[in-house]
């Protein structure tokens, strides 16, 4: 009887306190930019894609639903040939965005991706590309890596000396 | 077995080692670069540094090298002392100065020794802000892809292509630390071994090219342990796969074969497997080509014709109904078999055919040949040896086989084979331990140990020979017989003159084999000739009487040739593939079987014709061929898996049985491996017996009952029920990626892994994550070690066997005296006839065989097509001297070719090169043929 009486009061109480209910979708709720929500693929500030395939992403994902396949241009930039990622296996741990080493995959605050079909779940690099570099702007790996790729040649990256002459022998 | 003291802790170890090698070897983990298990210590990159203590007392220590501290009595080290740690660390930290920020894009992370070494010392932090050295690559062909940015100056490289496997063009140019390591200018690199280069580096200086084409890391490759299917010497090979098609190829250690290294064409000869033109489906060939007709089309050019437009598909269980019409319509039916299929496959077309109906897929002469290859190294006194024992022979004779063409990595073992006598020397006459490689070669100067070789033509092992040969098949062997007499009077005489040369080389190889410890005699089926074969007996059996640890080699054709010859039974028939021809002939069988064969390889075309005349014939093979594209209509043709698509044995020139498993299924789903064809047509044609054949293990001990010279096969691996802790040992490593999304494009919902009841491997990354028994051991990983120098970490001790037995059994032992006496068949010597030469086969690593020449990586290395004749025989052809191209004809089929004259061939001797070359069907070589100046191009010159 007391419990009853005692589970009343909290209620009524509770009727003076300020509401938690936000009338989504009317309302939005405030998103940190920090959220962890769909996964983008972001481009580097000259506009090239910024994933270079390595794989560390798939390999870091605990559920295993983030598969690619790597290929190179004529002139030896490595992207991905396809990236796929099933979020309707996707536990948005973010991961692959901790293990990205060229800041390409990245989690967004976006978390309205409810669909009637698990196969739209699916996202392939198309769906997954943006135009712009995303929450890190002005990194570009090839500039910083040794690889050498079309408009970058050896020693033309950022703390590079220029390649060496292997013939001479001045010490 | 001395004492040495690791961190205060006593362990018993070998004398004969150093410390380094010690402590891997006790499964402690010590970062290192420059030292490799097969190329031993030269203390050049200071990554294995231990403090060593004088003695219990001595609290101070100094900092040594591993590497370099022999294990001696009461020797004492520290791997743990703070100073000796730090000082690795500031190692790493001086090797990364320069190394490119490029893991992300390289194709070594994920499996980098520099990574591994990197993260073992403790090195995260880049300190340094100066800025990078930078080097430009260059092309080293299309196998071996160079960055050389990122170079830790190991020298690793250079001491394996060039002090391990002979090569001349990798070397290292520059001074202090600008140090290139590369060729002198852009250009293939002409070593068959580069692509150990890939595996050699400890980082991403040289990396696989043809896997860079649709590059995967380690970890995603789906992997089981598998066997070489390229040539007869059985090297073990970890395949991997992804998304369906096969990735590369990695060397797996097997310490009595292999060892650490393949050559490029077992590396790089996998392409096959994924050509778009693999038979998918089974199907009935089109009526295009009338019966007996021949088209010579390559795979390419049938897929384009409409011999493979108008077949006709058989649908799911339209297949076995077919077939059964097929058999129960059969006046008689033959199998052919082949030896570049499985023992497993061979025995049920054997069943199936019943026993004097199946024919091994041989040629005529290669069937006698394979045979008495057989017979001597199992009925003679003398032992066949592993690919170790050879790289340890003191003293080698070769007679008549091409090895670094034929059999590359047995080519490796006799490189390794002429340092061992003066290497003795060194070691007994200076002290210097075995292990302190650049002391050892120092000391060596260019002084090497006898081997002597006896060819048809020069050969690159010929530069480090003793004593050279080259003469035609006869005078070869009469050369050997010379030798055996000249070891042994129980050796049959020889009559007849020889020339001063012959005299000198027969005189001085045989002193060489006398004098040897372990003396190795090398031959093969490879001449041509059976002279040839007997003559390596005779001389392997006049050693033997002075020495028994006198050793034979005999290199066979093809991968499972002496598997084929110890279930295809002397009794049978000794004619091979032509008896098949003579029945059909006959008309004693109108259906012949064909087994993953090419019968234009074996027969004469008019054999050919003669045999694809038969009513039906039904074809089992991966990639169409000339023996499909020629098929009449109505034929059947079944897609059979390629070996990295199937489980089953092979039989490697040593004797050796050993098991390759299943790395994936085919894609189109419809291709399975020739054995479950023919396992599935028996059990529907209600054979008696059949219905105990379900599993690969029920017609390997089916196959034993049968023939007890392959019972010894069941016990190559463990059996399909064989589980550890319960359970399977999986196929993916534990990090495999993309589990949920590979297919997530076609069906979210994840298919049920693919059974596999015929092995203890699982497709999955679940089950069993310790280190299997060597046969099953998929990959070599080790916690901290991802690279594949973690295959320390599977031995029982650095450079021995793997943990337990190194994988495979061998099926030929000598038994006691042996019922092989020596051989008195001694040919007369070789008469170069007035009008024709003995065309013989001139082999090349990249092309003689057939399957590897397909992958488009080997492919371009395959030299043109040409015709090899002595210089005085090219200049005595009329009109031939200022001609490039000759016409080659054996009366029944000829060719047109380009000519290369070489003084080195002897006179009368016509070398086609490389053989196997497309376009050269329907000829069975060694031969006699006509050569002239081609028709038109005589017209040509006479019209100007």
């Amino acid at each position: 009887m007391i419990s009853i009486l005692k589970a009343l009061w909290t209620v009524f109480v509770h009727l003076f306190k300020r509401k938690v209910t936000v009338l989504y979708p009317e309302e939005k709720p405030y998103i940190p930019p920090r959220w962890r929500g769909r996964i983008i693929l972001a481009r580097d500030p000259d506009g090239g894609e910024r994933c270079v395939a390595c794989h560390l992403c798939a390999i870091a994902c605990p559920v295993d639903c983030i598969s690619l396949q790597a290929t190179e241009d004529e002139y030896g930039r490595r992207y991905p040939e396809f990236f796929r990622i099933n979020f309707s296996r996707c536990i948005f741990c973010g991961y692959c965005e901790e293990a990205c080493p060229t800041y390409a995959i990245q989690l967004t605050t976006d978390f309205e991706m409810s669909e009637y079909n698990r196969r739209n779940l699916v996202y392939e690099k198309e769906d997954l590309l943006i135009s712009g570099t995303g929450k890190y702007p002005g990194y570009n790996f090839y500039k910083v890596a040794g690889l050498s790729i079309k408009g970058k040649d050896k020693g033309e990256a950022e703390n590079e000396l220029p390649p060496v002459d292997v013939k001479g022998l001045m010490p | 077995m001395v004492t040495v003291y690791i961190d205060g802790k006593p362990y018993q170890v070998k004398a004969e080692r150093n410390m380094l090698d010690v402590c891997l070897s006790l499964g402690m983990d010590l970062p290192y670069f420059c030292w490799h298990p097969a190329m031993h210590s030269v203390g050049a990159c200071r990554q294995c540094a231990v403090k060593q203590f004088r003695d219990e007392n001595d609290k101070k220590g100094k900092i040594v090298m591993a590497c370099m501290t022999p294990a001696a009595e009461g020797t004492r080290i520290s791997l743990k002392d703070p100073e000796a740690m730090e000082f690795r660390a500031s190692v790493i930290e001086w090797l990364m100065l320069n190394h490119p920020h490029d893991c992300p894009v390289c194709d070594e992370g994920g499996e980098c020794h520099l990574q591994d070494m990197t993260v073992m010392t403790g090195h995260a932090y880049r300190r340094t802000r100066f800025k990078k050295r930078t080097h430009k690559n260059q092309y080293l062909g299309p196998l071996v892809n160079h960055e050389m940015n990122r170079c830790i100056q190991c020298y690793r490289c250079v001491r394996f292509y060039n002090d391990y496997a002979g090569g001349r063009d990798l070397g290292v140019f520059g001074a202090h630390d600008n140090v290139y390591f590369g060729r002198h200018e852009d250009g293939v690199l002409e070593s068959e071994f580069s692509g150990n280069l890939v595996e050699v580096c400890p980082t991403g200086v040289f990396t696989d090219r043809v896997l860079k084409k649709q590059y995967t890391r380690k970890w995603d490759l789906q992997t089981a342990p598998s066997i070489c299917v390229h040539c007869s010497m059985g090297c073990n090979i970890i395949p991997g796969e992804r998304y369906g098609t096969l990735r590369r190829i990695r060397n797996r250690y097997n310490g009595e074969v292999n060892g650490y290294f393949i050559c490029d064409r077992g590396r790089y000869g996998f392409e096959f497997i994924n050509s778009p033109e693999r038979i998918g489906e089974p199907y009935l060939s089109s009526g295009d080509v009338p019966s007996g007709d021949i088209l010579l089309l390559s795979g390419k050019e049938a897929g384009d014709a409409k011999i493979l437009k108008g077949r006709k598909i058989l649908k799911e269980g339209e297949v076995l109904p077919h077939l059964r019409a097929v058999i129960g319509g059969a006046k008689g039916i033959i199998g052919i078999g082949s030896p570049r299929a499985s023992l497993e496959a061979n025995y049920l077309l054997g069943r199936l055919v019943g026993p004097e109906n199946f024919h091994p897929g041989f040629s005529a002469a290669e069937s006698v040949l394979v045979r008495q290859m057989v017979s001597i190294l199992s009925d003679g006194p003398v032992r066949t040896p592993s690919l170790k024992e050879m790289a340890h022979a003191d003293a080698v004779l070769v007679l008549g086989e091409d090895i670094p063409n034929t059999a590359p990595i047995l080519g490796l073992a006799l490189r390794q084979a002429v340092r061992q006598k003066p290497m003795e020397r060194v070691i007994r006459e200076m002290k210097i331990p075995q292990w302190h490689d650049y002391a050892i070669r120092d000391a060596m100067q260019e002084e090497r140990g006898p081997l002597f070789m006896a060819t048809a033509a020069g050969g690159r092992l010929d530069g480090i020979a003793a004593g050279v040969f080259h003469a035609a098949p006869d005078d070869i062997a009469r050369l050997g017989f010379r030798v055996a007499r000249a070891l042994s009077p129980n050796a049959p005489p020889i009559e007849g003159s020889f020339t001063e040369d012959a005299l000198s080389f027969a005189d001085r190889a045989a002193k060489a084999l006398r004098e040897a410890k372990r003396p190795l005699v090398v031959s093969g089926t490879g001449a041509g000739s059976l002279a040839v074969l007997q003559a390596a007996a005779n001389v392997a059996r006049a050693l033997w009487e002075g020495n028994r640890n006198a050793a034979l080699s005999l290199v066979a054709p093809e991968c499972n040739s002496v598997g084929l010859a110890l279930i295809g039974g002397p009794g049978i028939n000794n004619m091979g593939i032509k008896d098949a021809v003579k029945a059909v002939a006959e008309g004693r069988a109108d259906t012949v079987i064909i087994l993953e064969n090419d019968v234009f390889d074996r027969l004469d075309l008019p054999d050919v014709q003669a045999l694809l005349r038969a009513r039906q014939v039904v074809v089992l093979d991966h990639l169409p061929n000339h023996t499909i594209s020629s098929l009449h209509a109505g034929c059947v043709v079944l897609p059979a898996a390629a070996f990295a698509q199937g489980s089953g044995t092979l039989v490697s020139s040593e004797g050796r049985a050993q098991r390759f498993y299943k790395v994936f299924n085919a894609p189109s789903g419809r291709t399975a491996e020739s054995w479950r064809w023919l396992r599935d047509l028996l059990v529907d044609l209600g054979r008696p017996g059949s219905e105990s054949l379900f599993s690969l293990d029920e017609v390997l001990s089916a196959m034993g009952r049968e023939f007890p010279a392959v019972r010894g096969a069941v016990e190559a691996a463990p059996a399909a029920d064989y589980r550890i802790e319960g359970m399977k040992v999986p196929r993916q490593p534990h990090r495999y990626s993309g589990r949920t999304a590979i297919r997530a494009d076609i069906d979210v919902h994840e298919p049920k892994p693919h059974e596999d009841a015929d092995t203890p491997l699982s497709f999955s990354m679940e089950g069993f994550e310790g280190q299997p028994p060597a046969p099953l051991t998929s990959r070599f990983w080790a916690p901290g070690w991802n690279s594949v120098q973690s295959v320390n970490k599977f031995q029982s001790e650095v450079g021995g066997p793997l943990r337990g037995v190194d994988p495979g059994r061998r099926l030929i032992e000598v038994t006691g005296m042996g019922r092989v006496s020596y051989f008195t068949d001694i040919p007369g010597p070789f008469t170069p006839r007035a009008d024709e030469f003995l065309v013989v086969p001139l082999y090349h690593v990249f092309g003689s065989e057939r399957l590897s020449a397909m992958s488009p990586g080997i492919g371009e290395l395959v030299p043109p097509p040409h015709v090899v004749l002595n210089k005085t025989d090219a200049e005595s052809i009329k009109a031939l001297s200022d001609m490039k191209e000759a016409r080659i004809d054996f009366g029944f089929a000829s060719f047109r070719l380009q000519v290369r004259p070489d003084p080195l061939m002897p006179r009368g001797v016509a070398g086609l090169f490389p053989y196997g070359f497309p376009g050269l069907h329907g000829v069975v070589l060694p031969a006699w043929g006509k050569i002239t100046a081609p028709e038109n191009a005589r017209r040509e010159k006479e019209e100007k």
